[in-house]
């Protein structure tokens, strides 16, 4: 990588604009493309309604992030896409926001058809050009935005030759309310709960990333207590969600005790949750500098032990899937991803270390208390639907292992005072602030303006990365599995619509 | 097999006897505020201030509030210098008529009544319900879902949420109708088959919640179609979405319980 073309970081650290390097953008772009094809991954590439540019080239074994930035002079360019994939949906987000044009874009469509577009015309979700197969015997199926359960609203296109799916497209937006434009000019009243409500499932996991890039913009630090609190935060947001999907994983293949046991404990978890901050979902337990609702002694006490009852309940009702034989059968013969595609599309998250790939922000991007309390990376080999389902299993052991160590402690340690803390930000600089959700990577970009207000606020919610390898996971498969495969996903419409 | 017999031995029968009794309830759930008259002092602010989507403010009565807007934060409870505001326990929230969530000193939540005449008959014993996600933070969804596994049993109650429209007796919606979202929600309601209801819950439903000032997003169900029941909160509890439901069909007084 080209050292003089970006700024090398680090995860929650705040820049000075003027310390990044302000490229050509020509350079800027052949920058990109160096970088991802030495190894590092595209974690984001954004634009501004001035036309800045911004990329985050993140090196997963170093623990850095290099930043870059660029304006363009007219909103056009030529497209890397064809030299590198992972950009093809940044390309098409700063499309339709900005109206900046990526020339040879191979596939540019609507990403989540942005109510108030560029033009200013009223955009008609779902009305696009899609891509379809020709043919005598093939036919397309397409479902949505309204499905048939409690599921968010999306809509897909198969393109089928019989039972066999040749190709998926998923075109999404539905739940798009504009919450980047929203954020800015903030910070303001409503901007932690818009984080919480980027995927509501995942309350914490944004809380959090958004309380962390303010606290490195004021230049706070967060007592290791306070942080080890929030540890116990997001991973009982995994516990709930993992069990979850593990016990829908199950009801799609017709195994009903995991599936109905399953349901109920990811209640518990929500509940363990919910008596620590009042909210299942962890709504308003976080705040920029600190907690809103601390785990004293006595409430960590009762927390270790509900959670290790829990916890005895989520074991017996997941080791039933491993020796079912009719499970085993049906989750190892869906939904494979190609281990090289995974990389090259720059999945991140669960369906990335289902592929090999050995990538956990907690581990390389280490935040609030996973330096000194690290959780070890679960990974399988195959890709597949059972790769996916064995790494929440694994993922499953480890956070609690990490709740019940944080639990103890926060037992032994009462808390102290905590000083008012003076939220002003910094001018004029950027701070990337990742956490690694229960679905994957969480990133905000956070950028203030001269007076310290946010001039522009992105957003990627792993979805964003991993919707595309939903579609590949589709290929060659049975319409009828799709529910098992996306399941297997589980990803979020609103954390990608925002 | 003989595994899954010991699992099931094991994990046992966990159906929460809701009706019959309440369940425990977190320390720390924010509920059914109470709002105490007559102790704000003069000119005091600071609820409204502290509200993100004002949804408080202060009156001659004392503090009114806005429970179709408010998003239980808590926020105000903790800024009020005379400590006026109280969040309770107290789960029951939902009300039939969107102005019964407005709420001030000496004026009682108007709990839901039930539904009456020809719908009470047809409805109250099976109600079967669509499921509509409109543009949320897919919060309120974690929590209707949760009906449906074992430990609420919503089937028990002769409530069902079911995979088409047409197969419905009304919609449930959650989010605030996003614009992308307006038609579709207007096709599947026109799907359903009358006389139908129609179910807010949460706060985004009810008025927008915390999306209220986006111009991406409608405010609510009720800008598109009448609503029969709103059920405030973000995310509401399970308990609470469950509690508007029995009301709405006169559940609650036949068990005789809470
Ligand atoms: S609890 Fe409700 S009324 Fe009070 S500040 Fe929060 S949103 Fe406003």
């Amino acid at each position: 990588m080209n050292e003089a073309c970006f700024y090398v970081g680090r995860n929650g650290q705040a820049v000075a604009l003027a310390d990044v390097p302000d490229l050509e953008p020509a350079a800027f772009f052949e920058a990109i493309v160096a970088a991802v094809q030495e190894g590092r991954r595209l974690a984001c590439l954004c634009a501004d309604a001035q036309l800045r540019l911004f990329a985050v080239l993140a090196d997963d074994g170093a623990g850095t992030l290099a930043l870059a930035r660029a304006r363009l002079r007219e909103p056009r360019y030529a497209s890397i896409t064809p030299r590198c994939p992972q950009a093809h949906l940044f390309e098409r987000e700063m499309a339709e926001q900005f109206g900046i044009v990526p020339e040879g874009h191979p596939w540019l469509k609507p990403v989540r058809f942005q109510t108030l577009g560029v033009s200013g015309s009223p955009v008609e979700p779902g009305v696009m050009a899609f891509y379809r197969v020709e043919g005598e015997a093939v036919h397309e199926v397409a479902v949505g935005p309204v499905h048939a359960g409690v599921i968010e609203p999306g809509h897909f296109r198969f393109q089928c030759l019989g039972e066999e799916v040749l190709h998926l497209e998923i075109s999404l937006g539905y739940q798009h309310r504009g919450l980047e434009q929203a954020l800015v000019g903030g910070p303001h009243p409503l901007s932690l709960k818009f984080a919480e409500t980027m995927a509501g499932d995942t309350s914490i996991g944004h809380g959090w990333a958004y309380c962390q890039a303010l606290e490195a913009l004021a230049g706070i630090d967060v007592a290791p207590r306070l942080q080890r609190v929030r540890g116990v935060a997001l991973e009982l947001e995994r516990m709930a969600n993992h069990t979850g999907d593990l016990g829908a994983l199950a009801g799609d293949v017709g195994f009903l005790p995991t599936s109905s046991f399953c349901g109920r404990i990811r209640g518990d978890w929500l509940n363990l949750t919910a008596e620590a901050c009042g909210s299942r979902l962890g709504r308003d337990w976080l705040k920029p500098g600190g907690l809103r609702y601390d785990l004293e002694p006595e409430r960590a006490r009762a927390l270790r032990q509900r959670t290790a009852a829990v916890w005895a309940d989520t074991r017996d009702a997941i080791e039933l899937l491993w020796g079912a034989a009719s499970v085993l059968n049906r989750f190892e013969a869906a939904g494979a991803v190609d281990p090289v595609q995974a990389r090259e599309i720059g999945l991140v998250g669960v369906p990335a270390r289902a592929c090999g790939i050995r990538m956990d922000v907690r581990r390389d991007h280490p935040y609030g208390p996973y330096a000194d309390h690290p959780v070890a990376v679960a990974r399988a080999q195959n890709g597949n639907v059972h790769a996916r389902a064995w790494v929440r299993w694994k993922e499953l052991a480890e956070s609690c292992r990490f709740l019940e160590e944080a639990l103890a402690h926060l037992e032994a340690m009462p808390p102290a005072e905590e000083p008012a803390r003076d939220l002003r930000l910094a001018p004029e600089s950027l701070c990337v602030s990742m956490t690694e959700g229960w679905r994957g990577e969480v990133l905000h970009l956070v950028l203030t303006d001269g007076s310290g207000r946010f001039s522009r606020y992105k957003v990627v919610d792993p979805s964003f990365h991993n919707w595309f390898g939903l579609a590949l996971a589709l290929r060659g498969e049975q319409v009828s599995d799709f529910p098992l495969c996306n399941k297997s996903f589980n990803l979020s419409y609103c954390g990608f619509d925002l | 097999m003989i595994h899954i017999l010991l699992s099931r031995w094991r994990q046992g029968h966990r159906t929460l006897p809701y009706p019959k009794t309440l369940p425990a309830l977190p320390e720390r759930l924010r509920g059914m505020p109470s709002l105490q008259g007559g102790a704000c002092p003069a000119g005091c602010e600071a609820c409204q201030k502290a509200c993100p989507v004002e949804a408080i403010h202060p009156s001659p009565e004392g503090p009114r509030m806005d429970l179709g807007h408010c998003l239980f934060c808590g926020r105000c409870q903790e800024t009020c210098p005379e400590g006026v505001i109280r969040f309770t326990r107290d789960h029951r929230l939902a009300v039939r008529d969107r102005e019964h969530l407005q709420v001030f000193p000496g004026r009682e939540l108007q709990l839901a009544a039930a539904l009456e005449g020809e719908l009470k008959r047809l409805l109250g014993r099976s109600l079967k319900l669509r499921v509509v996600s409109a543009g949320g933070c897919n919060g309120c969804e974690v929590d209707v879902n949760v009906l449906g596994t074992l430990a609420w049993d919503l089937g028990r109650f002769g409530i069902q949420y079911v995979a088409s429209p047409r197969h419905a007796d009304g919609i449930l919606l959650c989010g605030p109708v996003t614009a992308n979202m307006e038609l579709a929600v207007r096709k599947t309601y026109e799907a359903v088959p009358g006389p139908k209801v129609v179910i807010a819950v949460g706060a985004c439903a009810i008025s927008g919640g915390p999306f209220r000032y986006q111009q991406e997003q409608r405010g609510g169900v009720g800008s598109l179609l009448p609503v029969d029941l709103h059920i405030p909160g973000c995310p509401p509890h399970p308990l609470t979405i469950l509690d508007g439901l029995l009301r709405l069909l006169g559940r609650l007084e036949e068990e005789g319980r809470l």
